[in-house]
């Protein structure tokens, strides 16, 4: 089918229109046709995905004009799988809602369909103004979403998030018009090419713009020194928002691995390798820091954004150190820790809710109603987001660590991952023996028990979790394959626009569609 | 022309980053939207600095101005627009639920700061 590669963007975008129009006063409704096209967005981002392990490069030219002219959604194997994630994430981010947190306040269906359209569109596009676009619809949709249900805690985190994205916006959009302003492109794999044959005079004003751009995406993917406003901001927003804002960081780690490994890469002359430097301190800082947090964490809310920050720093430590079976294994990593985190997020909402006022704050409360059941959800995620074998997590890193040993930084980035690994192991032990162990004789109160369609959400993520496990010699070749093609840009750019050679200069003026 | 150009953005955005690091929501907004302003005319500038040159193909004419820079700047003027109405809207709401006007959503302790 022709038009695959759009489906992901255009269901969200319709179905949020719908729903403005047709939602409103009709929560039943609103539900059942959020959910339905979350299906059909689901089905959409599947079907790409299978479509996307030829490796064959899905190029859909919008409006149907030429690629370095029109804007163009492209699909590689990164674009499709995290385009799936992102669906399983909002699944079970929505089915969570559908309990009743969508009607704590207007339009949370209509909402998340454009945060959803955002985050896809952000994976799908090729052209840098576009992602820039991209970014605004999935955080002006966050913001509000952010903000669902109120109260003050989450007024000033919002606040905060606001400021601070709004800021890097400004800067996003300096970063794009200096590199059109020397290129006189903005499609991605366009730029590829022309920032290789940048002249000497201009080198300066490309890199001054990488870096610029590099700067953003840290702000959204929670890079030290740019990651402060992050675990306010997770901690405070409601249990299925947060959820689905697991993935958000993962459109700056996004963003950072295209950007740098098409526009960049290897390849692209004096312009290359320029954020590597940079990076790897960068993100062992962001990891160390991210774990102290969890140690620290006064609440569990906290403690699990902390983490995202955590994995956000071995995500960009491996990145950064470069090479083809790092990547493989920061892309197995990724998924992973998305999937863990959502689950994360929405179990300290169960177990918040059976402590009566003390919520998720790690302190000693009356006794929960389902403690076993409880505990062992949350000792199953803890142990695959610290990394004890035979989870995930303890797949991911050892894929990631085996993949940079022969990094000269090699030993800087094992002894981080694995003292932040336990880190994290004693913050969660720490957390969980407090939350259900540690009770105070306070009266019995009514705690209603975690119904049914509550546990479905969090138990299907937690069977993908274990799914990464049961089926992780199949994705790790996955992963090799999509580190390969991430690692041949020429690929991309020949896909895109084609050969250099059989394109004419072309007259200024409209082009006619082919 | 240019160089009166550059040095007049280069003020708007000095202006702009100050006041976005004030305390105090609505010197915040009133930076961004500054900040926003430099950075449209930035991006108007990156088509370079014409004067009377038509954006459209007309007949009989050889010197253009680069029209893409235009469709750009409109695009990042809506979304500011947007977005400054938006974190407006936030502050005002942020106010009326804290009764503080400061970012933080409290006045910060220590001596009472300079009304200004």
């Amino acid at each position: 089918m022709n038009h695959l590669a759009v489906l992901p963007v255009a269901i969200p975008a319709l179905a949020g229109a719908l729903l403005l129009i047709c939602g409103g006063s009709r929560p039943l409704l609103e539900r059942v046709l959020g959910i339905a096209t979350t299906v059909l967005g689901a089905a959409a981002a599947a079907a790409l995905a299978a479509d996307s392990l030829s490796g064959a490069y899905r190029v859909y030219a919008l409006g149907d004009w030429m690629a370095p002219f029109g804007i163009v959604l492209v699909a590689d194997r990164l674009s499709a799988l995290l385009v799936l994630l992102t669906s399983v994430i909002a699944l079970a981010a929505l089915a969570y809602a559908a309990n009743g947190w969508d009607r704590r306040g207007r339009h949370f269906h209509a909402l998340f369909q454009f945060q959803l359209m955002g985050i896809n569109g952000a994976f799908l596009t090729g052209d840098l103004f576009n992602l820039f676009v991209f970014f605004e619809v999935l955080l002006i949709a966050s913001y509000c979403l952010l903000l669902h249900g109120l109260g003050q805690q989450r007024l000033k985190a919002a606040v905060h998030y606001v400021a601070v994205n709004l800021t890097g916006s400004g800067v996003f959009l300096i970063a794009v018009s200096l590199l059109y302003g020397v290129t006189g492109t903005l499609n991605m794999a366009h730029l590829a090419e022309r920032i290789a044959q940048t002249p000497e005079a201009d080198i300066a004003l490309v890199r001054a713009a990488c870096l610029m751009l590099l700067g953003v995406f840290a702000v959204k993917a929670a890079l030290f020194p740019l990651y402060f406003w992050l675990p306010a901001t997770y901690a405070s927003a409601s249990p299925p928002v947060a959820a689905l804002f697991a993935i958000m960081t993962k459109v700056g780690v996004y963003s950072i691995l295209r950007v740098s490994t098409l526009m960049f890469g290897g390849d692209s002359g004096a312009a290359a390798s320029l954020t590597s430097p940079w990076l790897l301190p960068l993100a062992l800082l962001t990891l160390a820091l991210g774990v102290i947090g969890a140690l620290g964490a006064k609440r569990l809310g906290e403690l699990v954004a902390h983490l995202t920050v955590a994995s956000v720093g071995t995500l960009l430590a491996t990145l950064a150190a470069g090479g083809s079976a790092g990547l493989a294994g920061a892309l197995y990593y990724l998924v992973h820790s998305t999937l863990i985190i959502a689950a994360l997020f929405l179990l300290s909402d169960l177990i918040a809710r059976q402590r009566g006022s003390a919520a998720d704050s790690l302190v000693a409360a009356g006794p929960p109603r389902q403690p076993v059941l409880l505990g062992i959800a949350f000792l199953l995620a803890a142990a695959t987001v610290a990394g004890a074998p035979p989870s995930a997590g303890f797949l991911g890193k050892v894929m990631i660590l085996q993949g940079i040993a022969d990094h000269p930084a090699a030993a800087w980035i094992w002894g981080t991952v694995l003292a932040s690994s336990l880190a994290a192991l004693v913050a969660c032990s720490r957390a969980g023996s407090v939350l259900l162990w540690k009770f105070t004789a306070e009266p019995a109160r009514e705690i209603t028990a975690v119904r049914g369609s509550e546990w479905l959400p969090l138990c299907s993520l937690m069977a993908a979790s274990l799914l990464l496990v049961g089926f992780a010699g199949p994705l790790h070749r996955h992963a090799e394959a999509t580190a390969a093609q991430l690692l041949a840009p020429s690929q991309y750019v020949q896909a895109v626009v084609g050969n250099s050679t059989e394109r004419a200069p072309q007259p200024l003026g409209r082009e006619l569609p082919r | 022309m240019e160089f009166l150009f550059a040095s007049a953005l280069g003020v708007v955005t000095a202006c702009g980053v100050y006041l976005l690091l004030r305390g105090r929501t609505f010197s915040v907004v009133l930076g961004l939207s500054l900040l926003s302003y430099a950075v449209n005319l930035f991006i108007f500038s990156m088509g370079r600095v014409t004067a009377g040159a038509p954006p459209v193909v007309a007949e009989g004419v050889a010197a253009y101005t680069d029209p893409l820079p235009q469709a750009l700047v409109l695009t990042a003027i809506v979304i500011g627009f947007g977005m400054t109405a938006f974190f407006l809207g936030l502050a005002v709401r942020a106010h009326g639920e804290s009764g503080s006007d400061h970012v933080d959503g409290s006045e910060p302790a220590g001596p009472p700061e300079d009304p200004r």
